[in-house]
């Protein structure tokens, strides 16, 4: 089963080279990226199957015994991931290319977008499977150089300004990571996981402090943590729906795993948990509170993204099993949850021609399935009974209560606060948007995507400029992927039970490290 | 193993400079600083390995071997950073191109917001009912694209307008 590991990284590398040489045939473009993407949702889901069964899987790259070579390491935690980002991927996917049939562009694609978006999925992939920190390195340059491209897809004006702000924030946060990496090869003469468990517990307290510290710094820009989250609102709302979608769902979350990560393999016995709990609280109630000012849905969105990334980090910084497995299943929720949100602002702006708040109104009447679409998961994201928001939320508050600190309990109330909050936000939305009268400027609703009404006569559509055609009826392909993540997130509450078990096996995996350092050294560390 | 000093202070000089090219508003600067940095992380790599003589086997004893790991990482890592001055010249060419520089510009939408704030209103709260008296129809009744996505020129426009109607 081993040999199965390296595919989730090596297909859509592979893929992407393909997509590129048929840039010119769209149509087998498409063909090649729903492979790949269908064929790496199934051996995620072999791996997570197989690692659950057998312990964490090791694939020594190269056949170089580590810590020679590379190794890529399937525990439970990075099939988990690996399984819940590929579906997403995969739907979001369907979803550009639902778009961007309808949108006319058949005939003019952006050839570039099917090979950049499996290069992301590579990226993160790789993140998600590297036991080496400098492979981390590697994995996380991938899925960013990407995602630039595809954050300035097209090029203009607002696209290259909410970029520029983007690409350079990356960029420190790289450089950061790359000192630290420089920092911490010198202080132990290793860099990889299995290897540094030992040799970083032989250091002093002190340096060990440092390297953590920068570690987290690194982390933390990735992850958009509170006073390192700036660039995340500015950012993300320019970028095309579907792009916005995954960059939401997976991209934070990649910083998030790389915190977990580093926190419980690496620097265990929670001397930043303090520092942690501080930053998750700040995070999550500055992020909302962010989020209530805002008149923009995808901005409103993205504020809640990063104040949710708050409730990964209680769960972190509290290191307990309970808390870190809460954190494990949190992430997952959030991944599928916040990409459907987007998904389905997207499609608003599909339908009223914006998403800015003021310019909406009475979508519900106009399009009730939108509306549910929107509704559903903007409940679960509030953490309404019974949806794994809730659930999520739950697991995370009971570690609290079980730490029984004072800052524990603070974060309980913040969370709390917060979850509030974000219902009041999403009740906004909902009472702006989807309630009202429709507002006089959005556009009447359309019979085909290939006509437009103007004085009640229909004439033909215009050509492909518009990014947006405000009251083209919503295309079916992008209707069902959003519906399938729906069902997925609504879905996430019925497997509950057994999901919440696998975070609890990932996370007592993870807060005992033996099984990962035997996984990738049998006979012992050198 | 000691690292060698010059090294580290040729690093710190690096960072402190390219840490200032960084807070510049040009992004021309912006990228000297990150050619900088990203020149100082190479050298901090290298100093993390042992110096001594070429790593091949035949040609220099195992103990006077340099480290050569950290060497075939600042590869990488040269790599990387070749891509993405190429990538950032690239967009500070295309703003250039679009506005005439390459200033980093401040986020529309939160200065908007912020205006919204200072006399305090939320979205919503004023005229939603009623269409912007700024909003421009096109000819076939639909909004006008350039309206829905709002330059910085008429952003500043309409919350001059709506500034006056208070």
């Amino acid at each position: 089963m081993n040999h199965l590991v390296p595919l989730p990284v090596v297909m859509p590398l592979l893929g992407a080279a393909l997509t590129l040489l048929l840039a010119s045939r769209p149509r087998a473009q498409r063909w090649v990226s729903l492979t790949v993407l269908t064929a790496t949702v199934a051996v995620a889901a072999t791996l997570l199957v197989r690692s659950s069964i057998d312990g964490p899987l090791v694939v020594e790259v190269g056949g170089w015994v580590a810590p020679l070579g590379i190794v890529l390491v399937a525990d439970q935690l990075a099939a988990l991931m690996l399984v819940v980002s590929a579906s997403v991927t995969l739907c979001v996917l369907v979803y550009s290319i639902g778009q961007g049939m309808a949108d006319g562009h058949e005939e003019t694609p952006l050839s570039v977008y099917h090979p950049t978006y499996l290069v992301l999925t590579a990226g993160v992939c790789n993140a998600f499977l590297s036991g080496d920190l400098f492979n981390l390195y590697v994995g996380f340059e991938i899925l960013l150089v990407a995602s630039y491209v595809l954050l300035t897809l097209g090029s203009t004006e607002t696209r290259i300004r909410a970029g520029t702000t983007y690409v350079v924030v990356s960029l420190l946060s790289s450089l950061i990571f790359l000192v630290a990496i420089g920092l911490v090869y010198s202080a132990t003469g290793t860099l990889n996981l299995a290897q540094l468990v030992d040799r970083l517990d032989a250091l002093p307290d002190d340096l060990r402090l440092v390297l953590q510290g920068m570690l987290l710094l690194a982390f933390g820009i990735k992850a958009a943590v509170f006073p390192l989250s700036a660039w995340l609102p500015d950012s993300y709302p320019t970028a095309p729906a579907p792009v916005t979608a995954v960059f939401a769902g997976l991209l934070t979350k990649v910083g998030v795993y790389a915190i977990i990560r580093t926190e419980t393999l690496l620097f265990p016995g929670g001397r930043t948990a303090d520092l942690l709990l501080v930053v998750a609280a700040l995070t999550m109630l500055v992020g909302i509170l962010g989020a209530v000012a805002q008149s923009d849905i995808k901005r409103l969105l993205s504020f809640t993204l990063i104040s949710h990334i708050g409730y990964m980090l209680f769960g972190v910084g509290l290191s307990s099993s309970l808390g870190l497995a809460a954190a494990i299943f949190y992430v997952v929720h959030h991944i599928t949850i916040q990409t459907t949100l987007f998904l389905a602002a997207g499609l608003v702006e599909r339908r009223g021609g914006s998403t800015a708040l003021d310019r909406l109104g009475g979508l519900a009447r106009l399009s009730p399935l939108l509306a549910v679409l929107f509704f559903v998961p903007a409940l679960n994201l509030a953490g309404i009974p019974p949806f794994s928001g809730f659930l999520g939320k739950l697991g995370l508050v009971q570690a609290g209560v079980d730490d029984g600190g004072v800052l524990a309990w603070v974060l309980v109330a913040g969370g709390l606060l917060t979850s509030l909050l974000t219902l009041y936000a999403i009740a906004r939305v909902w009472n702006l948007a989807f309630w009202r009268r429709p507002h006089p400027d959005m556009p009447e609703p359309q019979d085909s995507v290939h006509t437009v009404r103007t004085d009640g006569v229909e004439q033909p559509y215009r050509g492909p400029d518009r990014d947006a055609h405000p009251g083209a009826m919503l295309p079916r392909l992008m209707i069902a992927p959003t519906v399938a993540l729906v069902v997925l997130g609504l879905a996430l509450t019925v497997v509950a039970g057994p999901l919440f078990d696998l975070s609890s096996d990932a996370a007592d995996d993870l807060l005992r490290r033996t099984p990962y350092v035997e996984a990738v050294y049998p006979g012992g560390t050198p | 193993m000691t690292p060698n000093l010059t090294y580290i202070v040729v690093v710190g000089v690096l960072f402190a400079a390219g840490v200032t090219l960084l807070l510049e508003r040009s992004l021309t600067r912006v990228l000297m600083g990150v050619i900088l940095l990203g020149n100082g992380a190479n050298l901090l790599l290298l100093t993390g390995g042992r110096a001594g003589g070429p790593p091949i086997v035949g040609t220099t004893d195992a103990d006077e071997m340099s480290d050569p790991l950290p060497q075939a990482m600042v590869l990488t890592a040269i790599v990387i950073t070749l891509g993405m001055t190429a990538f950032l010249l690239a967009l500070s060419y295309r703003s250039w191109h679009l506005n005439g520089h390459d200033e980093v510009q401040d986020d529309v939408e939160d200065r908007r917001i912020m205006d919204l704030a200072d006399r305090d209103e939320g979205p919503g709260t004023d005229d939603a009912d009623q269409p912007d008296s700024d909003d421009q129809l096109d000819g076939d009744g639909r909004p006008d694209p350039d309206s829905r996505r709002p330059s910085a020129a008429s952003v500043a426009a309409a919350a001059g307008e709506r500034g006056r109607d208070a």
